[in-house]
This record gives structure tokens, sequence and C-alpha cells, in this order.
């Protein structure tokens, strides 16, 4: 692009068979207005940002390309179809500088990136999709003839493994290296055979997406050089004050540092707990007050959420202490335990202060026996949710709503609907972060006078 | 055979071997016996032939320096925690564990330079600090199985639980092979109640954290915690075929045969009531609870035939009632899987800079070594017979075996003492097979360089 003068390019591929959705393999050589620089680049963040919103808030896949249309259309759309497709280029490449600069800009970018591709190209038709698997020139060959039927009685279990009633095996299948379809392995929806997946042409998405994945990854680590040795400097009085002012104005608080409402010292903890902790974190306190341990996850979970809540350092080492040595004994606890609790607020190790976790995160958990991290709303048994909420003190009525949320999957909007219950007001923001929910809540009683305590 | 031996002789340069009547942590474990063992009977060559993974220097085509970029970390008595550690050869690495006899010695990733050195590179630009090859690498530890055996808890594994791990492994093993076509496969016991699985095909020492998360999660079936009563929810209209394939082959006859007769899982009402508040239909439940609550007390067969008697039952009534809701077609699987399939531990597997106890170690509170396990025979594993420290140096004083481990010499079948069994399997069945085929990679690796470095000067 001619704004950057000092990257050389060769033409773009991307415009010779116009395909739907660009892969931005290269950057195209053309002219870029200094506005067009900017304002393109904040319309696809609003796609982006909208992107990472549904994310949050537990979209399904149907769902997701729903919005992912909605938000294409309102921001990136352009009557001119070869205006449309350049805005697509240009924001996504300018968006490479402004994400390339540090490790947590770059997952960020990658993971709204590759949502937005993978739901894009979702709503594309299938011969649409043969034409981009075919733009990445992925070498895999369909199964044919005798191997097929070899394996057509297995993939007929595949497919009502995946409950689908009949056996019916589709007409193409391709067989790929199992490495190239992660998510396919992980979640059993292929047969794997010494080494080789054998994926359905319904299933394209997942290799595609690993494809694009992989390859924006790598360019986001050149770009980084590219910016940090030539362009930063070269561009210190014309981009590089946008590319710097674009990334600020995005990432969502992320409560590593507790604001003025959040100072808790230990002797409010347990009154604190039972008034404003998210039931996630309600249930992990509880549980240390009873077992006087916690396993790794829940301590992780727990611990960097009392940070975020404002506990000082020695606070947390005085409470841990207090629980863990009723059952590992002193000198344990400093052997073992101690040492992480420090990690934690950056005190030890490589010294990197961790943020506490948001709901996403702690939803895609996986506690196993003995563990008492992760989600109520997905992980624990309708029975047990709802004597926990209960416990909340939720109505039977209030109740019915939430459960309604959970058999959804909507699991933080049925955290958010708990959230109205308990404190009688409403919640438009979504809650989507545990220290979110606290703050909130403490916003709400400390407006009351006198606070009252559930 | 060895103790006439040892009368005979009367030997008198014995080293210290209390006689353990009351044993107590130190007959088994400390570090007198740690320096005879590290001093005396650790295969450090085996060891350092399997992690250069052909890389001898014998080849143009070796990396020099592919061993000096593992890491390896020591625990010293006094917990005192050492990470990051790397050696050039084997005789520094033998050196450093001589020095120090480690209490536990760990094998981390290959990094793209010496994790001694980590500090002199810049996180940023091309000289990153970052793993660049690790084994694919699995946990299972019986502890895990708590909640579904009634002979141990804990620490404690005996013969009747044992059989979990066998199960464990021939499921993990066969689809290792079968399913994602790793050929170089060892398996090791941890020391005390588990076992570990290191595959060290090229391919898999490659693999990313994502690849690797995406196995661990296609072994995983057991999600669940107290918080939860169905812990396996198996959905869909079949089994997918892997998982029918562990069914057929090795869960069904398990659970129907050898778990049954250890741990009578339907004999009590407490162990009973528990699997059925597996069964998600109230009404099931409580037709089998009022029919065994009756039976109770008038049968006159032992516990075991009333666990199959039972089973049976309950086999029937879901069989006849699986249509009433999704939830039941497949319980009388998931209450096999519950009990039967692997639990392994996930986070393990799932990152390539976690470190993982080295083989040929020994552990702590039971003073065995970790020694390999053979897959294709592994009932007749017995972790309760496993050799010893204490054993083993009863055995140096007799003086009834060679100890030439570290002999480089391949023909070597005058070595008969314990751990040199266990020593000859790790290099017939899995080092030798692994260095040809590494051997073979790094000359065809070698070949294609110089192929293609010929043709950039063909006109």
């Amino acid at each position: 692009m001619e704004v950057i003068r000092s990257q050389k390019r060769t033409p773009s591929n991307d415009t010779v068979s116009n395909p739907k959705i660009p892969l931005y393999l290269t950057a195209p050589q053309m002219e870029v207005r200094l506005e067009e620089f900017e304002l393109f680049a904040v319309d696809r963040l609003r796609v982006l940002k909208g992107v990472s919103d549904g994310l949050a808030r537990g979209r399904n896949p149907k769902e997701m390309d729903d919005l992912v249309d909605t938000l294409w259309k309102e921001h990136m759309r352009d009557p001119d179809a070869s205006v449309m497709f350049n805005k697509d280029i240009i924001s996504h490449f300018v968006l490479r500088l402004v994400y390339c600069r540090s490790d947590e800009l770059k997952k960020w970018f990658l993971s709204m990136e590759t949502a937005l591709f993978r739901h894009r190209f979702r709503l594309q038709n299938f011969e649409a999709q043969r034409a981009i698997v075919g733009e990445f020139g992925l070498p895999y060959k369909a199964v044919t003839g005798a191997e097929l039927e070899g394996l057509k009685e297995r993939l007929g279990q595949v497919v009502r493994s995946l409950g689908q009633i009949s056996p019916t095996v589709e007409a193409v299948y391709y067989k790929v290296p199992f490495e190239e379809v992660p998510d396919l392995v992980a979640s059993r929806r292929v047969l794997i055979q010494k080494g080789y997946a054998f994926v359905a042409g319904s299933q394209l998405v997942s290799l595609v997406v690993t494809q694009f994945r992989s390859h924006i990854s790598k360019a986001l680590i050149l770009t980084n050089r590219k910016w940090t040795t030539t362009i930063q400097e070269r561009e210190k009085d014309r981009l590089t004050p946008i590319v710097e002012a674009l990334s600020t104005s995005y990432l969502g608080p992320d409560y590593s540092q507790s604001t003025e409402y959040a100072e808790i010292s230990l002797k409010d903890i347990d009154q604190v707990a039972k008034s404003s902790f998210p039931l996630c974190m309600r249930h992990l306190f509880e549980k240390v007050r009873e077992d006087h341990h916690l396993k790794h996850g829940g301590r992780m979970q727990l611990g960097l959420f009392l940070k975020g809540v404002g506990l000082k350092l020695d606070d947390a080492l005085a409470f841990w202490r207090a629980e863990f040595t009723k059952k590992v004994g002193s000198e344990r606890f400093d052997k073992e335990y101690a040492y992480s609790i420090r990690h934690n607020y950056g005190k030890e190790g490589k010294r990197t202060d961790y943020t506490p976790y948001a709901c996403q995160k702690i939803i895609l958990s996986a506690p196993g026996a003995g563990d008492h991290h992760g989600c109520p709303y997905r992980h624990f048994s309708e029975d047990n949710l709802r004597a926990a909420l209960g416990r909340m003190g939720l109505s039977s009525r209030g109740m019915e709503g939430v459960m309604d949320q959970v058999r959804n999957k909507h699991y933080q909007l049925a955290c958010t609907m708990t959230f109205e219950a308990v404190y009688g007001t409403s919640c438009d923001a979504g809650i989507n972060h545990p220290n979110q929910y606290f703050e909130e809540s403490q916003k709400i009683l400390k407006s009351k006078t006198p606070p009252a305590p559930v | 055979m060895v103790r006439e031996e040892a009368e005979r002789r009367g030997d008198d340069t014995m080293i210290d071997a209390p006689q353990i009547t009351n044993p107590k942590p130190e007959d088994f474990f400390n570090v007198h016996y740690l320096r005879i063992y590290y001093g005396n009977l650790f295969p450090y060559t085996d060891i350092h032939k399997w992690l250069s993974y052909g890389h001898d220097g014998k080849h143009p085509g070796c990396d020099e320096y592919y061993f000096g970029r593992r890491e390896f970390s020591f625990t010293l008595e006094n917990d005192v925690y050492l990470r990051y550690k790397s050696f050039k050869s084997v005789s520094s690495l033998e050196h450093a564990i001589k020095s120090c006899f480690p209490y536990k010695i760990d094998i981390g990733a290959v990094y793209s330079v010496d994790p001694d050195k980590r500090h002199a590179y810049s996180q940023t630009g091309t000289n990153v600090f970052t793993p660049v090859e690790r084994e694919l690498v699995f946990d299972i530890d019986i502890t895990d199985y708590d909640d579904v055996r009634y002979c141990c808890s804990g620490a404690d594994v005996c013969s009747k639980c044992w059989p979990l791990m066998t199960v464990a492994i021939k499921v993990i093993h066969t689809s290792l092979k079968e399913d994602f076509g790793f050929k170089h496969i060892l398996w090791v016991f941890s020391g005390r109640r588990g076992v570990h699985c290191w595959v060290c095909d090229p391919k898999a020492r490659r693999m990313t954290n994502e690849q690797r998360s995406a196995v661990a999660e296609y072994f995983r079936v057991y999600k669940g915690n107290e918080n939860n009563a169905r812990k396996v929810a198996l959905m869909g209209y079949s089994l997918h075929p892997f998982l029918a394939r562990s069914y057929v082959d090795f869960l069904k006859g398990f659970f129907e045969g050898e778990l049954q007769a250890n741990q009578s899982i339907f004999s009590t009402k407490d162990k009973y009531d528990k699997i059925l508040e597996m069964i998600s239909d109230e009404d099931i439940q409580s037709e089998l609870r009022e029919k065994w609550e009756k039976s109770a007390n008038r049968s006159s067969l032992s516990e075991e035939a009333i666990s199959l008697v039972r089973w049976d039952q309950l086999k029937n009534t879901l069989q006849s009632k699986k249509h009433k809701a999704p939830t039941l077609r497949m319980c009388v699987e998931e209450i096999v899987f519950t009990f039967a399939y692997p639990r392994i531990d996930l986070e393990v597997s799932k990152q390539m800079n976690h470190l993982l106890k080295a083989p040929f170690c020994v552990h702590p509170k039971t003073g065995r070594v970790c020694v390999p396990i053979d897959p294709n025979n592994c009932d007749e594993f017995d972790p309760l017979a496993v050799p010893t420290l204490s054993q083993l140096i009863e055995e140096i004083n007799s003086g009834g075996s060679k100890m030439d481990v570290d002999d480089d010499d391949d023909d070597d079948d005058t070595d008969t003492s314990i751990l040199g069994k266990s020593i000859k399997f790790f290099r017939s069945s899995f080092l030798e097979p692994l260095l040809k085929s590494c051997k073979e990679e790094i000359e065809s690796l070698y070949k294609t360089k110089i192929g293609k470095s010929k043709d950039s000067f063909s006109w």
C-alpha cells in the first residue's frame, strides 16, 4: 500500500479471481488516503468488537453467523463492490500494524479475525467455499473408490455419533493429516486412522480456518518486526500516532488494577463474599472455608479474582494461610502454596502481573475430579445449580428464567439474570467478567443507605 | 538364587542395607541409597541416547547441540527445585547428577537455545527462548479414580484396582498406534500409583500446544467432579468408532469380568445407589432400587455373583426402556465408561513446556524405580513387585549380578540383575527401533538439503 513507502509489495493475488472473502495473503499495491487509513480501520474495529462481544455472551455458531452478517453490512458495506473489497483489505492491513505490537494485542486480533473469517466462510455457499479452499492451495485429495468403501461403515458411525439417526455418509471426504484439523479431532467429529482424519465436505470450515489462523499468526510476527525496526520511527509524525491511538480505544477493562470501589480487607471478606460475589466465586470461597483447601484451578480462579477486587498481597497470604494451615500445616503452606500466591501478584518468576479470568475463559475451563472452579451455570447439574441459586436468595420464579438461559447455553446471560434478581435492577451491559459483577454490585450496595448484605 | 550365592561368599564389603521388619520411610529411600543408585545403576548412556534422537555427531546431518537444548529439572533434598538445567553431553549430565543426587529428575522440552543460557537472549526478535520440540506425554494417576474404586483411596494402590491402569494403557496405546499412527511409544511406571506415556515420533515431538490439546480432548470422556452426577454423557445414536472399539475390545470385558470381581460394585446399597444416580430416569431408578432392596438379605450368593445378577437386571431394564429419553440411549455404555475408561490429566499433555518425571528415577515415597511397562504385556505388570532401592542394593551386596549397566555393548546378555531386565527391555523394544528411525530421518533430511543446494548451483 502506498501509504507506507518503505515496504516493497508484489501485486496482490486477491483481486484476480475476486473471491468474496480475501485471504490477506499479500498487501495490495494501491494508494490510500490518510483519512481512509484511519476511517476504514475504525469501521473494521467496530466489527471485531461486535464479534468479541458476541463470543463473550456465549452466542452459538448460528447466532454468530447472523451477527457477523449484520455487523459487516452495517460497517463495511459500500454500493461499489470494488470499493467494498478494497476497504476490507486495507482495513485488515492497517489493523495488523495496530495489533502486532504486543502479545496480548496479537492474541486478541488473531482470535477475532479468525472468528470473523470462520463465520463469513460459513455464510458462503458450497461452491464459493470450495473456491476458497482452492485458494489456500491445500493439497488434500478426495477419498474415492475402494478406500472410501472400506471406511463407509465407520464414517457412518461418526455421523450417527454426532446425532444424525441415519448413517448417510457424504459424497466427498478429504484425507487430511490430523494435525491440521485440531478442533474436529478434539470433538471427535472425524474418523481418524493412521494419522489421517477423514473430513467431510461440510466440515471444510475447520480446515480452512486453521490455515487462515496460522497464516495471520505468522504475518503478525513479521509485521511486528517491520514495525519496530523501520516503520514506527519513520512514521512518527504521520501514521504512528494514529496506530497507537487505535489500539488503546479498544480493550475493555481487564481489572488487573483495582478501582476505588474495590479495596477490601480481610475482616470484611466473608460479608462481602455473601453480598457481592458472583456465584462462581461464592462457591469457591465457601469451599475454601469448608474444606480448608482448593485444587490448583480453583486457587487460580479465586485468587486472581480476589486480587482484582483489591485484596492486597499480605491479606491474600493471610487468608489462604489461615485456611490451608488447618489442613496442611504451616510448613507445607510456605513450601507449596505461598510461592504461587506471590507469583500471581507478579512478585516471583518472570513477574507478570496476571489478570483475573473473564467469563469466557472460566466457561471454557474443564473442572475435573475434586475441582470447584469453572462456571456453575455451565458445570453444575441442574439440581446443584438450583440449590446454589436458592442460597443466593432467588425465588422459584426468578430461578426459572435463569434455568431457561442455562438450557440454551447462555451462561453469561444466566449470571446476568441472577444479578438482576438479587439486586432488583437491570444490567443492560451484561455480565462478562466476575470482577465486573463485583464492581456493579458494590456500586449498587453503596448507593443504598444503609448497605444491605444478602 | 542370588541369596544362596551371598551366603556362600560371605562378602565383607557390605553396603548398609537394614532388615526391613517395621519399615520406616527412610528405609525405602534416603540419600545414602540414592548415592549408590546414581553412582552405579542409573542408565545414563541409554537416557542420553534416547534424548539425543540420533544426533550423536556421527553423521554430517547431526545437530551436535540438540541434546544441550533440552531442559532438565532437579528436585533436591529439602524441596529445593532447580529448573532450566541443561547439559552438553552425557558426562556433564552424569556429573551433575552425581554431585547433588536429586530426589527427582524431570525432563522438559527442547528449546530454541540452551535453557542454561536463556537470559542471554532477548524476548523479542528472532532469538526468542521458546520450546521447539517435546514428546507427546500422558499422565494417568489412580487417585483420579477414587470415586470408582472401593479397595483403596488416595496414594494406595493394590492388585484389585491396578487393573484400571492396565485397561487405560490398552485403550490409549491402541489408539495412539491405530488412530494417530504413532510408532515410538514408551510407557513408564510412575513409581507409586500411576503411569506415564511418552510418544517420541518426530511428528509427535513437533506438535503445537493446540494439537496436543486436541489429542487430549479426543481422549477425554469423563467430565466431572462432585458437582454433577452424570459425569459421562454419550450423546448421539452410536459411539464414535474409537470409543466403540475401546468398548468392545477392552472396556466391556473388563467391566463385566475383572472389575466386578474385584470391586463388587452392586453389592451394597451405598455402592449401587451411586450407579443408579447415573440413570436419568427416576422411575427406572426406583424400580431397580426396590428390586434390590428386597433381595438384599435373601440371597445366598457371593458378593460377586450378586453384582453380576444386578448388572444383568440393570441392562435388561434399560434395554427395554431406552426409547423413553435420549439420555437413556447409551446409559449402559455410560456406566461402563464411568468406571473403566482412562482418565488422563489433561494439563500435563497440553503444553510443551510441562515437565515430567524421567524414567528410571526413584519415587521418594516408595523407593521404587520408575521402570518401563510393556504395553503388549501390561496384564503381567505388578506395581508391588517393581524393584525398590533397598532390593537393588541388597543385590549389589550379594554381588550376584553384573552391574555394568552403562556398558555400551548391545550384545550384553549376561546382565540378569533385576534392573537389568528393565533396561534391556527399554533398549530392545523402544530405544533401538527409535534410533534406527531417527537416523534414517537425519540421513534423508541431509540428502534433501544437499540435493537442494546442488540444484541452486545448476544453471
